[in-house]
């Protein structure tokens, strides 16, 4: 069972055909890139897989809830980043613990959201997407803005997530290291 | 929901919502006075009208971060993700934005029907029409809200978008405040307001749905 499955997928955003005839299955373990200039609809297919746009031909059908991170952190400002966390995770029914240590975030824990650099906060909405528990990871330029360490971090995670049997859509023009994984080539 | 609603409530406290309408309305009370002079007979017959204004402008006070906030940093399109319903986020900030400006207005009536000489029969329709009222105002910023999210300079968009839908409220408000439940004022008050709270989650939530594509 596929837990992504697009089919004959178009997107139109303000009246620009971006892509069409896009199809694309994520079964469990599975991950898949998507490559291509600015502006060319990495992010539009993101939130499109996400539900969050609607197509405008083709089928997009989830087999399971989604997780996505984008440029958006999604975290109170006001709130320390561990209850900022925990909010969603309450939601989730799951515990912030263990994604906040795998993104390298557990000192952070009391420093309030709206103090974290770029960088920290990349790792914050990885942090959100990890504690999710979703099975299918959407993942908008994760690796922007961090550091070696950060993206060494991301991509263990990536691993344990499909090595669990979660599938993953990442666009990202810096380098992943997803093995074997699927090229979505937008042009 | 309890979870929601209780954020929103958080985050109105640290906009200082709660206290900022309060304040508002004080501030109207003690300004009206001056401005109409020291004409006990007037102020009693007018204040409860002056009072109506100040909850309708208090009402709108946070139009600008109800919705825009969460849509801007993406926490609707997280609740979206999470299959909880626009309709039903919409429910949360309706309930939130009211308890976090209608119940501190009918406390400060208290001190404001004072500083009025407003007779104790008139306060009472004040308070009960505020109980009624309010959630109708409520509703109306949350659907203002929803519309004018994403775009800029929302502020005076929203006032003028809102203010003139709000005027029946204000007529029947200010009505009961002054002349008493004549014509059934607060029948009307209350109606029109259950009607605006029972529109505003559908409302709110298709304007939240399609300012997303």
């Amino acid at each position: 069972m596929s837990l992504l499955r697009l089919d004959r997928v178009a997107c139109v955003r303000g009246g620009r055909l971006l892509f069409e005839n896009l199809s694309l299955a994520l079964a469990e373990g599975e991950a898949a890139l998507v490559a291509g200039p600015n502006g060319v609809g990495k992010s539009s297919l993101i939130r499109l897989a996400a539900g969050l746009l609607r197509q405008a031909a083709g089928k997009v059908e989830r087999g399971c809830p989604a997780a996505l991170a984008d440029d958006m952190l999604a975290l109170d400002e006001r709130l320390s980043l561990e209850r900022a966390l925990a909010f969603w995770a309450r939601l989730d029914r799951t515990r912030v613990g263990p994604g906040m240590e795998a993104m390298g975030l557990s000192h952070l824990a009391s420093v309030p959201v709206r103090m974290l650099s770029t960088g920290q906060r990349k790792r914050a909405s990885l942090a959100r997407v990890a504690c999710s528990g979703a099975m299918l990871w959407l993942l908008d330029e994760p690796a922007n803005g961090l550091d070696s360490e950060g993206v060494e971090r991301l991509d263990a995670l990536i691993a344990a997530h499909r090595a669990r049997g979660g599938a993953l859509l990442a666009a990202s023009h810096l380098p992943l290291r997803l093995e074997d994984a699927h090229r979505v080539e937008l042009a | 929901m309890r979870a929601l609603i209780w954020r929103e409530l958080r985050m109105a406290a640290a906009g200082g919502s709660f206290l900022l309408p309060l304040i508002f309305f004080l501030l109207v009370a003690s300004l009206f006075p001056f401005a109409v002079g020291p004409d006990a007979p007037l102020l009693a017959r007018t204040g409860g009208g002056a009072m109506w204004m100040a909850a309708l402008l208090a009402a709108v006070l946070p139009v600008d971060r109800l919705v825009e906030q969460d849509r801007a940093q993406g926490v609707l399109d997280q609740l979206a993700l999470r299959d909880v319903g626009e309709e039903f986020v919409a429910l949360a900030k309706l309930a939130g934005h009211w308890l976090s400006f209608g119940p501190p207005l009918m406390l400060a009536a208290l001190p404001a029907s004072a500083l009025l000489g407003l007779p104790r029969e008139a306060l009472l329709r004040l308070e009960l029409g505020l109980l009624a009222g309010t959630p109708g105002l409520a509703a109306l910023t949350l659907i203002v809200a929803a519309l004018t999210a994403g775009l800029r300079g929302t502020g005076a968009l929203a006032g003028l978008l809102m203010l003139p839908v709000a005027v029946p409220i204000l007529i029947f408000g200010a009505g009961l405040a002054a002349d008493g439940n004549e014509g059934g004022a607060l029948k009307l008050l209350a109606a029109l307001s259950l009607f605006l709270v029972a529109v505003a989650p559908f409302a709110a939530g298709a304007a939240i749905r399609a300012a997303r594509q």
